[in-house]
């Protein structure tokens, strides 16, 4: 299902183009608005769909496998943590369904700079940041030397 | 070389270089942050970190976590499982490594605000099978990407790595990477103390089923590129296992993974008679590989093999028979949620060919092979393993440090250890990530040095594509037919026929041999003397031009390794049909291959497989 942009709808922001993993959303010189230059390069990941905020963007399955008259419509909103999607079949029938895309506020994830640094000794053992506590079991788990095993 | 010449030159220096943000890239970041606090850690990646890589949808499911602190499962448990699933070859150390980091990984991701489901009963992660918990993971990627920005120096999206540099003075050091920025076509090099390569796995190095325009519709993604492989053989390093391709029963067309469909609803499949076809050909799997069918559950590869006998006896198709698993709202949209998380197609596929998951069944198929570190299946590079448990043989010094000094790897670019998925490619990262970090604090003072020649050789090749369809154009009239070039899409279409009909892809139902093999080969030699004639009209080809580098040389690795095993390991995955059979008197061994970038040869070997874990 590559993604094809509605003309009316498009302003040009250019959010699809800098978003497509596949770099295959491009702005067209003479349009102005954006259109999927290699749809043969798309793997309906929806990113471009989920982040232009004109809602110009829509699917088309793809041309060798998916008969014409369905659609698979998507919103992405960030401030409630939803996703909520709408799905029309050929013949007609829709269905509806919305899941969470998020617990914490966007943004909020502490980086790595913010913990106390780690000391000498804790750099040379096993333990990756934030162990024991993160593994939430008493220690990290280790095997006897493979050499001292097979004497 | 005149039209060329005004593009700008940038220089990065940074102490780590991050190749590659996708779960492996991004746990590198965070962790090399963590432990070097002092140091420059720099993240590129060839689209936007927000959503790039394999998770670019999201996911519905994180398949590897143990839950030890429920007492769930201990990582001896997953090597075994992970050795089973591969016919008792895996890298036991690196299995275990990344099976006792893991649930930290896991529970890391939760505080980040990754909704992980739960189950109502017990309070605890909601289990999909064994090792898979449940998730809302529509925005997975971007929490990642979240926490990698968090924590990096610098990002640089939308640069193409094409290459690693090596240090004048050490010809076995890394001592940065080049590229290209794919929007203004800069020219980017990186010089870094250390490198972790998070690059990624490969689509499209088989030709896939989808044709024209679905062709973008491959199970992995159409931007996995194999840059991860193509940049560090090149570099000299030690592969291993790059004939260990992965083939997976998908839903057709759509590609739509079958894991909780399975597990958590608890759907079966049977071929079009209704008959669970996988238990009526254990007799015939035994005869192939002995002991290795009576592994509960059964080996992925195997799994297929009965598939492929099925549909080869005209009895297909196969079907997942989701009807009868959907009887509720909330297992209705649990179906649903599963593809719209991860594999929107699937949706697609369903609302275009009328299909209710309620009222039919789903067809089944198994897929075109691909080449990855992190699913089940282990090809990449040769590790050295923790120093803590890993066999001597199978450490050099530093964790994920390549053959290859201050070269480390993480994700789909480490060999050897399957099952890693999301959370243990983030792992591996983590670990690579701190590894690095004391591999540059050592080498304090001894900062590789970079040859001018070096980077201008390698700059003048990596732009040349443009070149050639410059000049080359001016031959025709118009069109795509040229004598003097061909595109990046009409080399990867060679490439692709070539290894779907002499290694083993879905047009000879995965059979090769040493004379398709040898056949291959030479075709594939004349492919790469054709990629100094790749013609790219803009950038965007110029990227293209680059995958498809990276790919071929990936592909190389494939068919010298396919040639040098001479039994068939995996069948399912491929046969040899010179050598039908599983031989453990004679492979049960790691293949191992390093190209040699003064002579242009390849030395393949054989490694040992160490049982560390009864
Ligand atoms: C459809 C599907 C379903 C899956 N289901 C699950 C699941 O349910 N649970 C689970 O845990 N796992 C699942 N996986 C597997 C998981 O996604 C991978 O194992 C994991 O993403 C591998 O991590 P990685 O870092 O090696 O590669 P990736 O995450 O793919 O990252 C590679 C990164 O490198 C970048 N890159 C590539 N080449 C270059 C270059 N030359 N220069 C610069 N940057 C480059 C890419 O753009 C990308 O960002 C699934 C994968 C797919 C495709
Ligand atoms: S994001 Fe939407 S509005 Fe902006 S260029 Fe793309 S299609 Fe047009
Ligand atoms: S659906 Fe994904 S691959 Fe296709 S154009 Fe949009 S962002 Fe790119």
């Amino acid at each position: 299902m590559p993604t094809f942009t509605y003309m009316t709808r498009c302003d040009g922001c250019g959010e699809c183009v800098d978003i497509c993993p596949s770099d295959i959303m491009h702005i067209d010189p003479v349009y102005r608005r954006s259109y999927n230059i290699e749809p043969n390069f798309c793997w309906e990941c929806y990113s471009c769909v989920k982040a232009c905020p004109q809602h110009a963007i829509d699917v088309r399955g793809y041309a060798d496998f998916a008969p014409l008259g369905h659609s698979v419509r998507v919103l992405r909103e960030e401030a409630s943590g939803t996703i909520s999607w709408k799905i029309r079949y050929r013949d007609g029938r829709e269905k509806a369904f919305s899941f969470p895309i998020r617990t914490t506020p966007w943004g909020s994830i502490k980086p790595p700079t913010e913990y106390e640094a780690p000391d000498a000794d804790a750099l040379n053992s096993p333990l990756l940041a934030h162990e024991p506590t993160a593994l939430m079991v008493a220690a990290l788990p280790t095997l006897l030397p493979f050499e001292t095993k097979q004497e | 070389m005149g039209l060329f010449s005004s593009r700008k030159t940038r220089f990065v220096d940074t102490d780590i270089l991050v190749i590659g943000g996708g779960f492996g890239g991004c746990g590198a970041t965070y962790e090399s942050r963590y432990w070097g606090r002092n140091l420059k850690v720099t993240l590129v990646e060839k689209a936007n970190i927000e959503r790039s890589g394999a998770v670019a949808h999201g996911l519905s499911a994180i398949n590897c976590y143990m839950g030890m602190r429920w007492g769930e499962n201990q990582p001896e448990d997953f090597v075994r499982y992970a050795r089973d699933d591969l016919m008792g070859l895996v890298r036991e150390d690196l299995v275990f490594d990344i099976a006792r980091h893991v649930d930290a990984t896991v529970h890391m991701f939760e505080e980040w605000g990754l909704p992980i489901m739960k189950d109502p009963e017990t309070g605890r992660y909601l289990r999909e099978g064994r090792w898979q918990v449940m998730i809302h993971g529509e925005s997975y990627k971007p929490i990642i990407a979240e926490a990698a920005r968090k924590a990096a120096s610098e990002v640089h999206n939308r640069i193409m790595v094409t290459h690693l540099l090596m240090d004048q003075t050490h010809p076995n050091r890394i001592a940065g990477a080049v590229g290209f920025n794919v929007r203004d076509g800069s020219f980017l090099v990186f010089r870094a103390k250390a490198v972790i390569v998070a690059a990624g796995g490969a689509s499209h190095i088989f030709k896939p089923r989808s044709a024209g325009e679905g062709a973008g519709r491959t199970w992995y993604a159409p931007w996995s590129s194999a840059s991860a492989y193509g940049l560090v053989l090149r570099a000299g390093a030690r592969m291993v296992q790059m004939e260990n391709r992965v083939v997976l029963a998908r839903f057709k067309d759509g590609y739509g993974p079958v894991g909780a469909w399975f597990l958590l609803l608890g759907a079966t499949d049977t071929n079009a008679n209704g008959d669970n076809y996988i238990a009526a050909r254990f007799e015939e799997m035994k005869s192939m590989v002995g002991k290795y069918a009576e592994t509960r559950p059964m080996p992925t590869c195997l799994r297929n093999h009965a598939m492929l006998q099925e549909l080869k006896d005209g009895k297909g198709p196969i079907y997942m028979h989701t009807q009868p698993v959907l009887d509720t709202k909330e297992k209705e949209a649990i179906g649903w949620e599963d593809f719209l998380d991860m594999t929107v197609g699937q949706a697609v596929v369903w609302a275009s060919q009328n299909i209710d998951p309620r009222e039919k069944p789903s067809e089944l198929i198994t897929s075109e092979p691909y080449i990855m570190g992190s699913h089940a299946t282990c090809s990449g590079a040769w590790a050295s393993g923790p120093e803590d448990c890993a066999p001597a043989d199978y450490q050099w010094g530093y964790n994920r440090m390549t053959t290859v000094e201050g070269l480390f790897g993480a994700g789909d670019t480490i060999g050897g250890s399957a099952h890693k998925f999301s959370s243990g490619s983030f792992t591996e990262g983590r670990i690579a990530g701190k590894a690095a970090v004391r591999y540059v604090m050592a080498m304090a003072g001894k900062t590789p040095q970079v040859d001018e020649t070096q980077i201008s050789v390698l700059r003048e090749e990596i732009f040349r594509p443009l070149e050639n369809h410059e000049t080359g154009r001016n031959e025709i009239v118009a069109g795509s037919v040229a004598p003097g070039y061909i595109s990046p899409l009409q080399g990867l279409q060679r490439l692709e026929k070539i290894m779907d009909e002499y290694g083993g892809g879905i047009s000879t139902l995965y059979v090769t041999s040493e004379p398709m093999l040898n056949r291959g080969l030479e075709l594939l030699g004349m492919l790469k003397e054709d990629l100094a004639h790749i013609g790219a009209e803009d950038l965007h080809q110029l990227q293209r031009a680059w995958e498809l580098n990276h790919r071929v040389w990936t592909s190389e690795a494939v068919l010298r390794h396919t040639l040098f095993r001479q039994e068939t390991r995996w069948p399912g995955y491929y046969y040899r049909g010179d050598y039908p059979k599983l031989n453990d008197a004679d492979w049960h061994a790691f293949t191992a291959s390093q190209y040699d970038v003064r002579t242009g040869e390849w030395q393949m070997s054989k490694l040992p497989v160490h049982h560390i874990i009864a």
